[in-house]
């Protein structure tokens, strides 16, 4: 019986110094799971979420204070990711953060535009050019489409255009999968 | 000498009919200038030529309309003389069907050549050289339409042993490379004379495969003639890809380039006999890539090859060889790897080897799919040795991480192995699905990472902004401090207690001063001429800023 | 509208499942010759189950039935089962190892293409664990057609006097009942059920499928990896055993021509479907049927370990597969 209390409470210090052993040494700098959450996001900084950045919606999933399904950028595959990633349980996009919208780019009309540089402080990622006084222009490929710079506008000069598929972005289609339910199926 | 020559075989291939004999009873014939060219400005791997011409500009036959978009790029043409009507997106020839910017060319009929002073190649420097068949256009006219000036330069660590020259043409149906041989072969070997300059390799092999004698006796004829050293036609089996620009270097030299690496780290380079024939035309004749031979066939009542203008409108060539009343389909390139056309508006363009029409008979629409059974058929045939149905798998299941892993994208989407499925799978449909969503979401990861690092530096900058106007306000501060104390130390000696006690207190209570009288000084603009209803409201908001004025000051002063 | 390729070769999942069956009827014959017409009744018992279970789990599975009961493959596994079982099996057997192979191990996992584990094979296993007597009794020696077809639907069995066990069982049974003095060539002799080489009738039953396996490698259906080394994995195996104790272990050649070794070979194990699929995974994969096979012919309880031995490598074939891939152009010296 002591022999075995001994031995029992041997095996436990040596186990127990072993982990914190491990724990010393390979001791994780910083949080990879906010970055590896980061990477699945899609960066349009849009605060659809609720968080003011894709980086803060990260770390909270990471704490376990967000649900994977608020952002409508990611769209459905970047839940189906994020739930892949995380072992959790996949949710359909939670329609109060927005809905799933073909990517679309901010564009002004530059003969409204009063310059008034209101948009350019909104832009999270930098992606609108001009000056004070100045006529403001977006950059096109640098543009998430997180429509931050709408509402902002004084003159109502900003509005969202899908772009459309061009030879370069044109993908092939799924094969349609000819293995179709007979009729009989499709009725009952 | 060619029977000492040892050949190597490549894995897998197919043997479909050739279907070639048709299109070669006739001499290529020339094809009339259309009524309108639509001459695309990206016609080559790499950017989008910038148009050098605007509406309404006169431009003559060979004039550069599109110049090359930094280097990885190729120079665009006026196949004729005449007026540019307009510069604007066109239908293209693309399984899109979707539009691309193009130059729109209203012939004169008068086919005037522009003015060029000669090129002299021998006595200039190779990247001049290179630069000269850049602007000149010269793309490989194989059909993967590279730039060949990229081409054109030997490996830095690795002497050229071999330049291939590809004459392979191993797609059925297709005879454009075969008659071009027949009947231009001297140009061919000079153009080959040329590359072997530039590149100076050991020797210059130009692959035929086995199904073509009249152009293999053509093309040793013009070696002979031409007497380049190190030059030799040699004859390969027919098999379906040989014609592949890895397959035949494999097949002449044994030597297999992987994917995504240049094959002259491995000292060989392959040119399409196309590409050598316009290499010679543009540096001994002066004329820049305008036009190319086309090879028309399928469902047509004369089918033959045609020097075509690049430009000229699709429907044209399909109306010379007649195609037949029940085409009910049209395509670009041959019938393993080419393309249903949307429409038949799109130009000719470098990249059209071969047209063919397509009818129920010719081209018998597929049994219905079946399940894969892992038979394994698409293994034994494909030439790049992928497990093509576990590729399928993959992609079926939008499992692009896996696909990759099995090397999705050294598929060359040839077609053998959808050509031999038992069950009928469109398995090349799967693979190009795959790799278009690849490349999607790549250019998706690159965006986010690049709007990441935007939105970072943007924070990092407010957080600089930040610190920075803290610390002007500090110093600022500390100055106030120092007058205020010398103010102090000079005239208040009734209360120095009080003051030197609480010297931030006689700080607020200067910079209140300094803001009364500031507003003091300030006058309102614009009041000359105003209604007495106007009147009326200013009279209301100054008595409103009065009462905010006291009840700040009320607050900020201190209760004794 | 389909995209290119536009041409196609001339095949399909029908024409590679007939040739199957071609190659299938030279033994055929020779084992109707050999035993008696019994095997008959039971192909055609077998193919009435396998295509009525196939109709109804295509119905259940909402698939068209006309398109996939053409694709033959429900006929092939009802003829390896009528082949591997033996000839006088009441009918139930027959049926229910063919619903079985059909309904479970083929169309439970998704049907043509989705089976880990071969349809047929599975069907014997369970009906060997579940009815190991009736499914060790093989016809005796002339045996009249009528008596075998009596048999088949319910007749009492005079066991003696009507069956008798295969070459392999007899020899194990042989072996292990004096086992202080028992020899192979004492049993061989002793017992009728053995010829020249094997079970007597065997070699030629088994020269018939090799005729018919070499027709599959003529037609390039099946590559020579899965044969050559399922034979070779058994033949080896035996030999160094056989070297070393003659008199208590079979010959390489006794296993080859015995039981349903050639039929594995070259119908059973090269099941594409359920089988490896890379060349070095073929040639594992089958080595080790032919390896797990004879360990079970000579220590196992069961007749025959062709099935189980098939099943066992049908649940590595996965890991095979992942593990032996080519390299693909241009990387053959590991770049």
């Amino acid at each position: 019986m002591l022999t075995a209390l001994i031995v029992m409470a041997v095996l436990g210090l040596v186990l127990g110094a072993a982990l914190g052993f491990a724990s010393v040494k390979f001791k994780v700098e910083g949080d990879p799971l906010v970055e590896k959450i980061d990477a699945i996001l899609p960066q349009t900084q849009c605060g659809q979420c609720g968080f003011p950045g894709c980086k803060p919606y990260a770390t909270a999933i990471a704490k376990g204070e967000a649900e994977i399904n608020q952002c409508p950028p990611g769209g459905d595959e970047g839940i189906r990711k994020l739930a892949d990633l995380l072992g959790r349980e996949y949710k359909p996009l939670n329609s109060e953060h927005g809905s799933e919208k073909p990517k679309a780019v901010a564009l002004i009309d530059e003969n409204v535009c009063i310059g008034c540089t209101l948009c350019l402080q909104a832009c999270p990622v930098d992606a609108i050019i001009g000056a004070a006084k100045q006529m403001h222009t977006v950059v096109v490929p640098l543009c998430t489409g997180c429509e931050l710079c709408v509402a902002p506008c004084p003159v109502d000069c900003i509005s969202m255009e899908v772009l459309p598929e061009n030879v370069e972005t044109w993908k092939w289609k799924y094969p349609v999968f000819r293995l179709q339910p007979t009729t009989e199926r499709k009725a009952a | 000498m060619n029977a000492l020559r040892k050949l190597f075989g490549f894995h897998g291939g197919v043997k479909p009919a050739p279907n070639k004999d048709l299109s070669t009873r006739e001499p290529i014939a020339q094809i009339a200038l259309p009524e309108r060219f639509v001459v695309p400005l990206h016609q080559s791997v790499g950017g989008t030529p910038r148009p050098l011409v605007a509406p309404g500009a006169q431009v003559q036959k060979g004039q550069r309309i599109g110049a090359a978009d930094g280097n990885v790029s190729a120079a665009v043409h006026a196949p004729t003389s005449g007026t540019v009507l307009a510069v604007e997106p066109r239908i293209m020839a693309h399984p899109s069907g979707l539009a691309g910017p193009a130059v729109v060319i209203a012939p004169d009929g008068l086919d005037t050549a522009c003015e060029r002073d000669p090129f002299l190649w021998r006595s200039a420097k190779p990247d001049e050289v290179r630069d000269f068949l850049r602007d000149a256009g010269v793309v490989g006219l194989g059909g993967a339409v590279f730039p060949s000036h990229l081409k054109l330069r030997a490996g830095r660590e690795h002497p050229m042993q071999t330049l291939v020259i590809n004459g392979a043409e191993c797609e059925p149906f297709i005879t454009c490379d075969d008659m071009l041989m027949r009947e231009r072969a001297t140009g061919i070997v000079r153009g080959a004379a040329i590359m072997g300059e530039l590149m100076q390799p050991r020797e210059v092999l130009i692959g035929i495969e086995d199904n073509k004698p009249q152009a293999v006796a053509a093309m040793r004829a013009a070696v002979q003639a031409a007497g380049v050293r190190g030059m030799e036609v040699v004859v390969v089996p027919t098999r379906y890809p040989a014609g592949g620009a890895k397959q035949l270097i494999r097949v002449l030299t044994g030597i297999e380039v992987p994917h995504g690496t240049r094959s002259t780290d491995f000292g060989v380079q392959c040119f399409n006999t196309g590409t050598a024939y316009a290499i010679w035309q543009a540096l001994e004749q002066g004329m820049p890539l305008i036009s190319r031979i086309v090879t028309v066939a399928g469902n047509v009542a004369r089918p033959r090859n045609f020097e075509v203008r690049i430009g000229t409108p699709l429907a044209q060539l399909f109306e010379a060889a007649q195609a037949l009343p029940d085409t009910e389909r049209y395509i670009m390139g041959g019938p393993m790897m080419g393309f249903r056309l949307p429409d038949l508006a799109a130009p000719v363009q470098k990249a059209t080897n071969c047209l063919l029409a397509g009818s129920p008979a010719l081209f018998p629409p597929p049994p219905p799919e079946m399940p894969c059974i892992r038979c394994g058929d698409c293994a034994k045939v494909c030439p790049a040795d992928l497990q093509p149905f576990e590729l399928y798998w993959f992609a079926r299941a939008h499992n692009y991480g896996k696909a990759q892993e099995y090397s999705l994208f050294d598929c060359i989407e040839c077609g053998c192995c959808s050509y031999v499925c038992p069950s009928r799978i469109p398995l090349v449909d799967y693979y190009r699905y795959a790799k278009s969503e690849i490349w999607a979401r790549e250019r998706d990861k690159a965006s986010a990472d690049g709007a990441r690092t935007r939105y970072e530096a943007r924070l990092a900058r407010a957080e600089r902004d930040k610190l920075e106007k803290a610390a002007k306000l500090a110093a600022k501060t500390a100055a106030g401090r120092q007058k205020a104390e010398q103010a102090m130390a000079g005239g208040a000696a009734a209360a120095p207690g009080e003051a030197a006690a609480d010297p931030k207190k006689a700080l607020i209570e200067a910079a209140m001063e300094r803001a009364r009288a500031q507003r003091e000084a300030a006058q309102p603009k614009n009041v000359e001429g105003l209604s007495a209803a106007q009147q009326a409201e200013i009279s209301k908001a100054e008595a409103r800023r009065e009462l905010a004025r006291q009840m700040a000051d009320n607050k900020e002063v201190p209760p004794e | 509208m389909n995209n290119s390729p536009y041409i196609l070769a001339p095949a399909s999942v029908t024409a590679v499942m007939l040739k199957v069956l071609a190659a299938l009827l030279p033994g055929i014959a020779v084992y109707v010759w050999i035993f008696g017409p019994g095997l008959l009744v039971q192909i055609v018992l077998a193919t009435l189950t396998a295509l009525a279970a196939e109709a109804a789990m295509l119905a259940a599975r909402g698939r068209a039935p006309g398109r996939f009961l053409a694709d033959g493959s429900a006929i092939v596994t009802a003829w390896l089962i009528a082949l591997t079982f033996p000839p006088i099996v009441p009918w139930w057997i027959t049926v229910g190892g063919t619903a079985f192979a059909i309904v479970v191990a083929k169309h439970l996992y998704g049907g043509l293409g989705q089976n880990p584990f071969n349809p047929a094979m599975a069907g014997y296993a369970v009906m060997i664990v579940a009815f190991p007597a009736l499914m060790s009794q093989w016809p005796a020696e002339g045996l009249t057609a009528a008596t075998q077809i009596g048999l088949i639907f319910g007749a009492e069995r005079a066991l003696d006097a009507i069956t008798a066990a295969t070459a392999l069982d007899a020899l194990r049974t042989g072996l292990h009942e004096n086992a202080a003095t028992a020899t192979v060539a004492g049993v061989m002799g002793a017992s009728p059920a053995f010829g020249h080489i094997a079970g007597h009738g065997w070699e030629w039953i088994a020269a018939a499928y090799l005729a018919g396996g070499l027709y599959l490698l003529q037609q390039r259906l099946i590559t020579w990896h899965i044969p050559l080394a399922l034979l070779a994995g058994l033949a080896l195996t035996a030999l160094p055993f056989w070297l070393a104790d003659p008199a208590h272990y079979a010959s390489p050649l006794f296993h080859l021509c015995g039981g349903a070794s050639l039929l594995g070979a070259f119908f059973i194990a090269t099941d594409p479907v359920s089988g490896a699929t890379t060349p070095r995974g073929k040639l594992i994969y089958a080595a080790g049927i032919g390896l797990i096979t004879w360990f079970i012919r000579t220590f196992g309880a069961y007749p025959d370990g062709i099935a189980f031995a098939t099943l066992l490598m049908n649940i590595c074939v996965p890991f095979i597969d992942m593990k032996t891939q080519p390299p693909v152009f241009g990387r053959k010296d590991g770049r």
